[in-house]
């Protein structure tokens, strides 16, 4: 069959393709909601800048006073211990619910299991009674006699209690999320890492971890910054982090709105520094995932601002 | 005529109530190309894998050179081996997937230089240089750093066959290694598997490429419900089976 005996399209009739005019869809509920939106956030804005009640000016007395900044730092070395701390254990406890040994699995799963059960303010206050429970804590033979002993107090303090609860809390999650990406890794990848005859913590560290970190990332860092947040109970033990001094100061000097301000405006910087921190890391366990990675944002402003410079000259 | 390199005998292997080998022998000679046909189901891929331990066998044994493999002989009993001595035994056998199971997060080169400096304890130099050389072999020198998602399938099969050659194993096992292939890519990974059986590589190469296995194979072997139904040269299996089954079979897929 030949080509002109096909029924002509119907632009055809209607004169020439490319004096036909595209008149896209308007969406007018779309425009309206998005208008109504813009006035409330405008209302918004306009409330934080002329609302006596924020007290501004409080809020740069003090948002970088030594105090807060220390506080600050308090709060990011307990993100960090639980942090490093958890996920190494909660590594640990992940690879023994995967073992064939029924002791270790179970162990594992009735450990996510309690701690998974307990609120961690319950349990920060356990371990900050912890001499209560154990006067004494020694190192001896099971069932048998201590050879050395110290007054468990002496041995962990605050900051220890509430860095061995953060940490046992963090443990059980970070187990389930390591557990989750592992199972997420193909089975050929062990099999073949098996039949090439790598030994078997070469085989975790070296061919599954790696590509389970994609599955395990994003989840991950949900978790760490919960947990920067999750720091703010430990206000209970009077430990002098972000939130404890932020209510310090209030307390003393009754500006509870500013200083809550001041609180608030540093967890917005820390979590928006580790988002970032996150993408970079994602980013770097997908080597191999993708064909050609994405620019990075900063790669991409740097392409735009090359591509103006080309263009003005 | 040389010595046998593979022997396995009477080796049955059951999944629960599935029996999927039934008692089988086969002898491998050192530098002879068998290769297995047979239908889907008929056990050829997990003869395979127990040859190499990745399935234990429920009866029966497997040695390679001599040396059991999986477990030691003492007196009437088998005792098992512990993982370590079964992953060192492993590192004489190369294994080929079917769906290659390249290590993605690597590149080519680091794939080929995980095991020998892993497994072998060779230096990370010497293997690298290893390594370039097997690449240029398989004819992928120029995908040293690339990663295996940038490379086709019969690429990345043929890295694969790489990265098995790089432990410079005493046998090489071929589970279906051009089955996950589109069809115009076969033919460079059979031209890469032909070059190692002129060079005396000893292997065994389960596969449905009939024309394959007449033009390489010394020996065929036919299986069918997890039992050799037959084995020879291929002029004798290919061109006048003497078994009903083997004749069903081949009138089917040739």
């Amino acid at each position: 069959m030949s080509s002109d005996t096909i029924t002509e399209p119907a632009t055809r009739t209607a004169g020439h393709a490319e004096e036909l005019k595209v008149v896209p869809t308007r969406h007018y509920a779309r425009w309206a909601a998005g208008a109504a939106v813009v006035v409330l956030v405008a209302q918004f804005a306009h409330g934080l800048v002329t609302n006596p009640v924020w007290e501004w000016g409080v809020f740069s007395d003090y948002v970088l006073s030594e105090t807060i900044v220390q506080a600050v730092w308090v709060t990011l070395q307990l993100t960090a211990y639980a942090t490093v701390l958890g996920f190494l254990l909660g590594t640990v406890l992940a690879f023994m619910r995967l073992s064939r040994s029924p002791v270790l699995s179970t162990v594992a799963w009735t450990y996510i299991w309690v701690f998974r059960s307990i609120p961690m303010i319950v349990q920060l206050v356990f371990w900050f009674n912890l001499s209560a429970l154990y006067k004494e804590l020694g190192v001896g033979i099971p069932f048998g006699p201590v050879f050395w002993s110290v007054d468990s107090n002496t041995l962990i303090g605050t900051i220890g209690a509430a860095v061995i609860g953060l940490t046992l809390h963090q443990a059980a999650y970070a187990a389930e999320i390591v557990r989750g990406g592992v199972i997420a890794v193909d089975q050929g990848q062990l099999e073949a890492a098996a039949a090439l005859g790598i030994p078997r913590l070469r085989q975790i560290r070296r061919i599954v971890l790696p590509q389970a970190m994609r599955a395990i990332l994003p989840t991950a860092g949900n978790e760490i910054i919960g947990l920067l947040k999750g720091t703010s109970v430990v206000y209970v033990m009077s430990i002098g982090e972000l939130f404890y001094q932020a209510q310090v100061i209030y307390g003393r000097n009754g500006r509870v709105i500013p200083l809550l301000l001041v609180a608030t405006a540093w967890y917005v910087v820390l979590t928006s520094l580790l988002s970032v921190a996150q993408y970079y890391v994602e980013r770097r366990y997908a080597r191999g995932a993708d064909r050609t990675p994405p620019p990075t944002p900063l790669q991409r402003a740097r392409r735009f601002v090359t591509s103006l410079t080309k263009e003005s000259a | 005529m040389s010595a046998v390199m593979v022997d396995v005998h009477g080796v049955h292997k059951s999944f629960g109530p599935l029996e999927v080998l039934r008692g089988v022998d086969l002898q491998v000679r050192a530098g002879e190309v068998t290769v297995v046909l047979g239908p889907s189901g008929a056990g050829k891929s997990t003869l395979l894998r127990t040859i190499n331990h990745l399935e234990k066998v429920s009866r029966g044994w497997v040695s390679i050179d001599g040396e059991l493999i999986g477990y030691r002989r003492s007196g009437n009993k088998l005792h098992e081996l512990r993982e370590r001595e079964i992953l060192k035994q492993r590192t004489n056998i190369g294994f080929v997937f079917q769906n290659f199971n390249l290590f993605p997060h690597l590149t080519v080169l680091h794939n080929l230089v995980e095991a020998p400096v892993s497994a072998r304890r060779r230096p990370r130099k010497e293997a690298e240089e290893t390594a370039r050389r097997l690449l240029d072999r398989v004819g992928l020198a120029d995908k040293a750093d690339a990663y295996p998602r940038q490379l086709s399938g019969g690429q990345q099969q043929r890295v694969a066959i790489a990265r098995a050659l790089a432990l410079e194993p005493k046998v090489l096992l071929f589970d279906e290694p051009t089955s996950a292939l589109d069809p115009e890519l076969v033919g460079e990974v059979l031209d890469v598997i032909k070059d190692l059986a002129r060079t005396g590589t000893t292997m065994i190469v389960v596969t449905h490429e009939i024309g394959f296995a007449r033009e390489v194979a010394d020996t065929v072997v036919f299986m069918d419900a997890g039992v050799v139904v037959e084995q020879g040269p291929p002029s004798a299996v290919l061109d006048a089976p003497r078994h009903e089954r083997t004749r069903a079979f081949l009138s089917k897929v040739l």
